[in-house]
């Protein structure tokens, strides 16, 4: 359709009141401590650092930096629990451990979310509506898989592994800590988790959890800390397996790291995902599936759609649509209940996409932002469309990481699909049509792990994650999530 | 105020190029619009505005002068202990009740709906419901809520449809003409679409999605189909048409819900009862015992609202 | 007449009274179900002291209500000494023909419902029994189980339904298939439940053996009327209080007392109803079934005989049991 000069209005008389989620309920203490062998213990050197809320930047707490003496203890702590107490449990009581983490977790659900909103930047809605639901529905998925295994590899006996090494990172903090911790203990393992250090607190809660479900001591330990913590989990002997989600950066390194030592490990690393629009989409809720890929979670999302394609003919329609609807968005106080783009995580991600903001307009890009207003303190990045771009700019073909999103167009199938994979990543696509058959071609095409047909960013316990090529390798969730966490024999 | 775009005759749109509607992703997306947190000044502003937007309804064979008379009373004198109220939009009744409505309401600024065209089912000839309509405009109605013919519109006679507007409108004269597409018997939200695109071809002041004689009455994901048409055909002839979910809205939670979609969707233009309006009866009191609940902070009972 | 006390195992039904509807005198009702009577203490003692327990009444589970027989008929459960410890609703073919309506009424939503939220609902009825696990070990007492063995089934039941809530969101998983067919078609075949299914519960296991098969058919998606087993009835009724403080919808699962003989012929002749399983280790029930069940093509699952408290007692093919298999294909193509 033709678009004449009529142009709508969304800043309007009628306005949201502020609706901030209240935090007196909430408990966040002014020290944490790291959580080794059931307790939670000063870290050798008194050495600790400052968690700050980015959309205030104020202090919310300080945290516990280990250090290799204190990653000792608490692989330590996690061998010893797994040989006397773990490995000798019934596996159906193993999965009785997991269920009440689960179910005291939906009780608490309240003070998670907003601590993990003041913590991260997030959008209290996300955390309420998503990030925690999600996380106690993996313990829930996982702990009925611990007395199950006999089932889940054909002709083999799964045994665990020992003691697993995780690494998360600071977009989806406790649900990332769930991802991890659920399918180690399920499959009869125990654990030495890192939180990223800008985002420490819901694990650290979680932990007051794992304590107040009186899971054994040891099996589950938090280190807080920053890379070098990272890196002394990576190396320590007495971790049989590693598992990672983080930039395809410090993947290659710990990767390189871990050569030659025979340890399991899996990475889940960077995307730059396409999102392929056909004419014959829905346009309209391709227009929300384009908005909900790459401006939720201020973008900080592994399999963000990045890089949106539009078959030429509704490319016009589409990006119209999307300015408008761009318009819509709230970027606020993440604690706001009205807020749907929160603050981002840090100053130092903040200054990483300004710097691709700057690059994309110094390669030619026209970029356009909605005109929505910023609060005064804190990190803020507005949505942000770059048209006029192409495979060759590096606004395309590298991850940024924030609420940026980069537009192409094609004409044919076959050009959507060659644009689709001419990235070293590999994480996940969406595709939006109307005709079946076209879908599943497109899925069958695409090198990607997660392809998204007429949605996106869907997750679910049940459905394996995980990348192709340099996005990663191993897979998170379902049955498939199980293969990380077991030797076959 | 029903306003001519252009002076060419209205032309049957290419339905199959209307686009797609995916169910789920329009569920999604209501979904979003529910978690919306409208509180304080911002609730009671959206309370008021819903208040304004109302079409009062009574619409059973068991009417009488009595009943229609006492609805206009209502319409009037909402709640007289509560200072500053905004007034229903309109009163909406069967075209024989027209000139009871017009009656009661003299003197104030509140419209004369009326149904017609053999509401709720339009299962009629073209004949009597153009007479239908005459009667209705002849006795004083200021706007006509006409129904189409879902059998035919199931049937693919898009043009038999789209003419019947056509001639419906030009019964109406002055009169603004709200077509009710009766949402619940079109079955998808695709053909919800393309009905909407329809009718705004045909010439419709207001699209409507109900009878509200049949389940489903309005809901969410249908109303944002619909308001999705409309910007679509704004964006594309500048002309403005109206918005009027009915039936089933009962609750002042629902009502700013509606509020908060129509707003992200079409914006300032439309926050006003010239350009939506709600067809209901008993969310005016729901909405003034909300009201008050924010006044004193303290839950109402019903039995301190008239019900007429 | 085999002792229930004695053998626990022993098939034989109890003394039966014939069902005419008048209550037992008194001073045969020393011991009605529930709580025996207490010394009251502190002030009126100078009174005989006794307090009057309130005796429960057991009726039916019908769509989330608890209605008794339409029949007005009963059948007194008694001990070896005559003692009668409680009234059991004699089940008719019409509460059948009402609890089948129900079922089907219910079975659209619960088969709809997504595979978590089964799980939870199931896990849901775990920590209802867990909570209760006295009352109901105290209840298989009453109805001559040994304490001992009466402690262990409960808590094997609560650790069944925990099992099976957790097969909800992964029975799919195991037994569905990527088709991978020669003509350029995406094909897929995914288990879907198989609609209301008929249980008759074990006579001789009067809890574990009742939940070890109605679990994993409403798991999987199917709603159920289930008849409870005529000797240890009790048990089934107090489940269903649970079932019904764990949030099951109305109708998913509908409970049953009454005569077996009268009752089977219903079971497996209703032709609304998709598949019948049998617990029961009764050779001529099972050839009855089989034989009916041919009328409308029911599947027929018969489990008589199977030891309720081992390992081999669970498994998720209890759940493929009473699941059907559907094969979609879609084209491959631009």
């Amino acid at each position: 359709m033709a678009r004449t000069e009529s142009k709508l209005e969304f800043d309007t008389d009628w306005k949201y009141s502020p609706a901030p989620e209240s935090t007196d309920h909430i408990r966040i203490d002014p020290q944490y401590e790291l959580f080794i062998g059931g307790k939670f213990v000063a870290p050798r050197e008194r050495q600790y650092f400052d968690t700050i809320n980015p959309a205030r930047e104020k202090t919310l707490a300080r945290v516990a930096r280990a250090d290799r003496g204190d990653v000792d203890r608490a692989v330590a702590a996690a061998r010893r629990a797994y040989e006397r107490a773990w490995s000798k449990l019934e596996p159906a009581e193993r999965g009785k451990y997991l269920y009440r983490i689960a179910r005291m977790l939906q009780e608490r659900s309240r003070e998670f979310a907003a601590i993990e909103s003041l913590d991260g930047g997030k959008p209290i809605r996300e955390s309420r509506d998503v990030d925690v639901p999600l996380a106690a529905a993996h313990f829930f998925y996982y702990a009925g898989w611990a007395d199950k295994l006999e089932y889940a590899f054909p002709g083999r006996r799964a045994a665990p592994l020992g003691v697993a090494g995780q690494i998360i990172p600071w977009n989806f903090p406790l649900l990332m800590a769930a991802w991890k911790i659920a399918p180690a203990l399920a499959c009869g393992n125990t654990v030495v988790l890192k939180p990223a250090e800008t985002t420490p607190l819901t694990a650290l809660k979680l932990a007051e959890l794992m304590r107040d479900v009186d899971l054994p001591p040891g099996v589950v330990n938090i280190v807080t800390g920053a890379g070098d913590t990272g890196a002394a989990i990576v190396e320590h002997p007495d971790v049989d397996k590693i598992a990672f989600t983080g930039s395809t950066e410090v993947g290659r390194l710990i990767q390189r790291r871990l050569a030659g030592t025979g340890k399991h490990f899996t990475l889940e690393l960077g995307g730059k995902a396409a999102n392929v629009i056909f004419a014959d989409a829905a346009i309209d809720q391709a227009v929300e599936g384009i908005v909900n890929g790459i401006f939720f979670n201020q973008g900080h999302v592994c399999c963000a759609g990045s890089r949106l394609l539009v078959q030429e003919s509704v490319a016009d329609e589409v990006i119209a649509k999307l300015k408008e609807r761009m318009e819509t968005l709230i970027v606020g106080d993440p604690l706001d209940k009205n807020t749907d783009i929160g603050a981002i995580n840090s100053a130092a991600q903040l200054e990483k996409i300004e710097q691709y903001l700057r690059i994309g307009q110094a390669e030619g890009g026209e970029m356009y932002q909605s005109s929505c207003s910023l609060p005064e303190t804190g990190y803020w990045c507005r949505p942000t469309l770059f048209s006029g771009v192409s495979q060759s700019n590096r606004v395309v073909q590298e991850e940024i990481f924030g609420p940026v999103l980069s537009m192409q167009t094609f004409r044919t199938f076959q050009e959507a699909l060659d644009k689709a994979n001419n990235t070293p990543y590999g994480l996940s696509g969406g595709v939006w049509t109307d005709k079946g058959a076209k879908i599943f071609k497109m899925t069958r095409g695409i090198r990607a792990g997660v392809i998204w047909a007429n949605t996106f960013n869907k997750f679910d316990p049940s459905a394996p994650f995980g990348g192709y090529k340099e996005s990663g390798m191993g897979r998170e969730g379902g049955l498939h999530g199980l293969g990380a966490y077991v030797e076959l024999y | 105020m029903s306003v001519v775009a252009s002076s060419l005759p209205p032309q049957l749109p290419v339905l199959d190029r209307v686009t797609r509607v995916d169910e789920v992703g329009v569920e999604e997306r209501v979904a979003r619009f529910c978690s919306r947190s409208i509180k304080k000044e911002s609730k009671v502003r959206a309370l008021k505005l819903a208040l304004s937007m109302i079409d009062l309804t009574t619409l059973e064979g068991q009417d009488t002068r009595g009943k229609v008379t006492q609805l206009c009373q209502k319409a009037i004198h909402l709640h007289d202990a509560m200072p500053g109220l905004p007034h229903v939009a309109a009163v909406c009744v069967y075209p024989t009740m027209v000139g009871v409505a017009r009656q009661a309401l003299h003197g104030h600024d509140i419209k004369v709906a009326s149904v017609a065209t053999a509401f709720p089912s339009g299962m009629a000839p073209l004949s009597v419901k153009l007479e239908d309509t005459r009667v209705a405009v002849q006795e004083g109605a200021d706007e006509v809520d006409m129904v189409i013919s879902r059998g035919e519109f199931l049937q693919g006679e898009y043009s038999r449809v789209f003419d019947e507007i056509i001639a419906i409108k030009e019964a109406c004269g002055r009169a603004q003409l709200k077509v009710i597409l009766e949402t619940g018997e079109l079955g998808t939200l695709d053909r919800v679409r393309r009905a909407s695109i329809l009718a705004m071809h045909a010439g419709a002041d207001f699209i409507k999605t109900s009878t509200g004689k049949i389940q489903p009455a309005a809901t969410l994901p249908v109303t944002l189909v619909m308001l999705q048409a409309i910007r679509d055909y704004y964006h594309a002839t500048g002309r403005r048409v109206g918005m009027k979910p009915a039936g089933g809205i009962s609750k002042a939670k629902q009502a700013i819900q509606y509020l908060v979609m129509l707003r992200e969707t079409l914006g300032e233009g439309w926050l006003t009862p010239e350009w939506f309006r709600f067809g209901a009866s008993s969310l005016v009191n729901d909405l003034l015992m909300q009201l008050e609940k924010q006044r004193t902070g303290v839950y109402q009972s019903a039995d301190y609202f008239s019900k007429d | 007449m085999a002792r229930r006390r004695n053998s626990p195992q022993s098939s034989s039904p109890s003394r039966l009274r014939e069902s005419i509807a008048v209550r037992p005198s008194p001073s045969r009702t020393r011991e009605r179900a529930g709580v025996r009577p207490q010394a009251r203490k502190g002030k009126d003692a100078g009174r005989t002291g006794a307090r009057v327990p309130v005796a429960k009444t057991y009726k039916l589970y019908i769509d989330g209500k608890f209605p008794r027989s339409e029949s007005g008929r009963y059948y007194p459960l008694q001990r070896d000494d005559d003692l009668v410890i409680a009234n059991v609703c004699r089940g008719s073919r019409k509460d059948f023909r009402d609890a089948v309506v129900a079922a089907r009424n219910a079975s659209g939503p619960w088969s709809q419902a997504s595979a978590y939220l089964r799980g939870q609902v199931l896990y849901r009825a775990a920590e209802m029994l867990e909570g209760r696990s006295r009352q109901f070990a105290a209840e298989l007492t009453l109805q001559g189980i040994a304490r001992r063995r009466a402690e262990d089934e409960v808590t094997a039941t609560i650790d069944r339904l925990v099992y099976y809530a957790g097969w909800a969101d992964k029975y799919q998983q195991v037994f569905s298939a990527v088709n991978p067919v020669a003509t350029s078609h995406f094909n897929f075949s995914v288990l879907e439940p198989m609609g209301v299914v008929a249980v008759v519960a074990p006579d001789s296991s009067g809890l574990l053996g009742l939940v070890s098969n109605v679990a994993p058919a409403v798991v999987g998606g199917n709603t159920c009327v289930v008849l409870a087993s005529q000797s240890l009835p009790l048990s089934a009724i107090s489940f269903a209080e649970v079932l019904h403080a764990a949030d099951f919808p109305a109708g998913v699962i509908n409970v049953l007392t009454g005569l077996k003989a009268e009752l089977i012929e219903q079971f497996a002749s209703h032709m609304d109803v998709n598949a019948v399983i049998c617990g029961d280790a009764d050779a001529a029930a099972e050839r009855k079934i089989e034989e009916l069940a041919a009328d409308n093509i029911k599947r027929v699952v018969l489990r008589g005989g199977v030891d309720w408290n081992s390992a081999a007692a669970q498994s998720p093919y209890a759940i493929s049991d009473t699941q059907e298999t559907k094969t979609t294909w879609h084209p491959i193509g631009s």
